[in-house]
């Protein structure tokens, strides 16, 4: 494994945090926008306010880190992305705008109305913007990014493939949304709102299935390299994914093995990150740019590497102290 | 786009474009960094003096001012997220070509990001159940983090400023790096304290000018007193040593980057003996209707008026930065504020050695009230300075900002869009900010509306609890 292949590796590590954390966080803006009028989303919106109030900063930082790394260790397939992508990726940070600001005022604000304006932008914004991430994505693994950049801006991204993994981004993320708040509903002692997210979970995981299948069969025409890759080295990865996501719902709808089911969804989540990771490799831009040739110099590799350590070091377990303080409502949104 | 392609402002203008969309966000985004970087060090003052000595009224500003920080620091994440895609959708040919050097510094900024995100939210929705002082170290990692962060950040634009620590092969590529070298350039030694320093002046002059106004509406309690005096001391106590700072860094900046010097202080030919201008407008022929003071600019570069300062005729057309008139002025107005803070630190000072209190008369309260937006000012002023004074370069020597714009369409909408945009957020953020102040004014210590749902049932709590 080559330094160039590990600084990959630490890109898709921040991709898969993003992906586990992030999304759970636009799922829950996911649920919160199709939550129903004042009344009837009143409870929903509460566990979903008090899930993601002390957490969704820190999540979001991830995003910040992939793209630093992505830049650092990978200049110029940054450039190319950002000249071919641009749309998207600026309709996604439109969305980030929106939605942190929108979330932040939502509680401050006063009046209803201001509430509720605030509230739909954090959620609009929420759906949105995975779902723009989930293009750029889709673009880059369908092969729409040429090495050298200036690839079309609008046929790259608005075609079949990409559009569905913009989808899928969405579904995942309501998926991992909705177990997240399974368990925070069982906490709290709140048996129907667990029943609540429970349903949605369900039709969330078959969505994103429904989404992923799609993708994979438009892929079979349009990025035969990739597609070769999910059904051949990277096969195990789809196959532990589903199986994960599966076992997940089993366990849901069964209320058993509470434990279990966090895990088993955030690893379905981690499997397709890297059985994509796995499909595409050695290219960084399937086909036109290795990883190896889209590297940095050693020197910066190396600092990336550092600083990946460190952060494992210092970030993982104030990050780990965040999470465990919040699940334990030692800091959380009623702490007055 | 063939739409946009039709706009006649399309392409052509691109680099005008980026320049404004670029130094709008920034200096929007760079007044959340300040409170982000020296907020916390106010807070956990206030904190620390209400723990030790008992203090309610202490206790009660660190409360507030963390839900203050709170609000700030989420609108400063995402138009921090902003910039990092800005770099990219904006400078892309800057980017892939000296991202493997630039990115260093942002790596290690990520760290102390991500650490001050951390420990912010721990301390922030720690008050009431974790222990008084377990909580406030909780809120210490966010002190050393936001300075680690600026450093690190502000090591990344000193980069740009005085380049180095990479190899170029033939086609400009770099082949090789020193990550060391990029972090500690010439230029960080000055730029970044100078930019620590700002912070603290500018977030202690804002928070000092909230409780400036609010006394001068007659609320002279203890609570406004001690709200004023913590962050006003900070701010006026390190006001001297920034001074020094920026002297030192206008010297660097007349050694390192002489046209950057030369267009802010509007020289026009090269030689000792220089004229230092207090205002003025630049022109060709020299500076007009300014307060001229003889050798007094080369006596400042070089501790004799006989010191060569290098003038724009030095350097071809082509490579003199622009806008000299606003480069000057900046200048003027970044150091008239400096020294105008000096003042009042001098006379708060002689105030407390006589009489233990602040100056009685109305007119220093007045004063300060409008300090909060004069330091943002000298904060925009500076970064004016740095960033269009190293223009037409973005990497000073090395590529030019016109040969690093994206070729992308549209950028005239992508501005025109951003400023809606920030103008709804920034809006919105200083109704919030004024909704808080108003919800703690009336209901004192009563529940917060935030306790409960987003949504209608909350508001009638809100009701109840007022």
């Amino acid at each position: 494994m080559s330094r160039a292949d590990i600084a990959a590796a630490i890109l898709w590590a921040g991709a898969t945090a993003y992906a586990l954390f992030g999304g759970a966080d636009f799922g829950g803006g996911f649920w919160d926008l199709i939550a129903g009028d004042a009344e009837k989303g009143e409870r929903p919106r509460a566990l979903i306010q008090r899930s993601l109030t002390p957490v969704w900063e820190a999540n979001h930082v991830w995003l910040i880190f992939i793209l630093v790394v992505l830049w650092t260790a990978f200049p110029e397939a940054f450039g190319a992305i950002m000249t071919t992508l641009y749309i998207p990726l600026a309709l996604a940070a439109v969305g980030i705008v929106a939605r942190g600001t929108g979330f932040a005022f939502r509680k401050e604000i006063e009046g209803l109305a201001g509430r509720r304006a605030a509230g739909a932008t954090f959620a609009v914004s929420s759906v949105l913007t995975p779902f723009f991430m989930g293009a750029v994505v889709g673009a880059i693994a369908t092969g729409e990014v040429p090495a050298s950049g200036d690839g079309d801006p609008i046929s790259s991204w608005l075609a079949p493939a990409p559009l569905l993994i913009g989808l899928l981004f969405v579904a995942t993320s309501a998926y991992l949304a909705a177990v997240f708040l399974v368990g925070d509903a069982r906490r709290a002692g709140e048996d129907d709102l667990e029943r609540y997210f429970t349903r949605r979970a369900i039709v969330a995981a078959i969505v994103a299935g429904a989404a992923g299948a799609a993708g994979l069969i438009d892929m079979r025409e349009n990025a035969r390299f990739v597609y070769d890759g999910l059904t051949g080295d990277a096969l195990p990865l789809v196959i532990l994914s589903g199986l994960c996501g599966v076992a997940v719902l089993v366990l849901l709808v069964r209320r058993e093995h509470h434990g279990l089911v966090r895990p088993l969804a955030g690893l379905a989540v981690v499997a397709v990150i890297w059985g994509w990771g796995v499909a595409q490799f050695p290219y960084l831009l399937p086909t036109s740019l290795k990883i190896d040739a889209a590297a940095a110099p050693e020197p910066t590799l190396t600092t990336v590497l550092i600083v990946f350590v460190i952060a494992a070091i210092l970030v993982l377990p104030s990050l780990a102290l965040l999470y465990v303080l919040s699940q334990r409502d030692l800091v959380g949104e009623s702490s007055e | 786009m063939p739409l946009l392609d039709a706009l006649p402002l399309a392409d052509a203008s691109n680099l005008l474009a980026a320049r404004e969309q670029m130094a709008f966000t920034l200096g929007f985004h760079i007044v959340l960094s300040c409170l982000g970087v020296a907020f916390p060090a106010m807070i956990l003052t206030a904190n620390y003096i209400g723990l030790k000595r008992g203090d309610a009224d202490a206790l009660e500003l660190a409360k507030r001012w963390s839900k203050v920080m709170a609000v700030t620091f989420a609108v400063g994440a995402v138009t921090g997220t902003v910039l990092t895609f800005e770099f990219g959708l904006l400078w892309p040919r800057f980017m892939e070509r000296f991202g493997s050097a630039f990115g260093v510094a942002f790596a290690i900024e990520g760290i102390f990001f991500f650490t001050e995100a951390i420990f912010l939210a721990i301390y922030l929705y720690g008050w009431k159940r974790l222990g008084g002082w377990a909580h406030f170290w909780s809120g210490v990692p966010m002190f050393i983090t936001g300075i680690g962060g600026a450093f690190a950040v502000v090591a990344a634009n000193s980069w740009m400023n005085q380049p180095q620590g990479f190899t170029l092969d033939a086609a400009g590529k770099v082949i090789d790096t020193a990550p060391l070298e990029i972090l500690f350039n010439p230029a960080t030694g000055y730029e970044v304290p100078h930019m620590i320093l700002a912070a603290y002046i500018v977030t202690g002059m804002l928070v000092a000018s909230v409780y400036a106004v609010g006394m001068l509406k007659g609320r002279r309690d203890r609570h406004h007193r001690l709200g004023l005096l913590i962050p006003l001391t900070i701010a006026l106590a390190l006001s001297p040593i920034q001074f020094l700072v920026g002297d030192t860094a206008a010297r660097e900046v007349a050694d390192n980057q002489p046209a950057k010097f030369a267009g802010m202080e509007c020289i026009q030919k090269t030689g000792g003996d220089q004229t230092e201008y207090l205002g003025g407008i630049c022109t060709s022929e020299g500076v007009k209707g300014a307060i001229p003071i003889p050798g007094l600019d080369s006596f400042l570069v070089g501790f004799s008026t006989d010191t060569k300062v290098t003038g724009l005729d030095a350097f071809p057309p082509q490579n003199r930065p622009p806008a000299n008139t606003m480069l000057h002025l900046s200048f003027d107005f970044m150091v008239g504020v400096g020294s105008a803070f000096i003042a009042l630190g001098a006379w708060l000072a002689f105030a407390w050695w006589r009489r233990r209190d602040i100056p009685k008369t109305v007119w220093f309260l007045r004063i300060i009230s409008v300090c909060g937006a004069a330091a943002v000012l000298t904060l925009w002023a500076g970064w004016i300075v740095t960033e269009v004074g190293r223009q037409p370069w973005i990497v000073q020597g090395y590529m030019r900002t016109a040969d690093a714009v994206t070729p992308a369409s549209g950028l005239w909408f992508s501005f025109a869009a951003v400023l809606a945009l920030y103008a709804v957020v920034g809006t919105v953020a200083i109704l919030v900010l004024r909704g808080m102040a108003r919800r703690w004014r009336e209901g004192g210590a009563g529940p917060e509306p935030d306790e409960g749902t987003p949504y209608a049932p909350a508001v009638e709590k809100v009701g109840e609890a007022r």
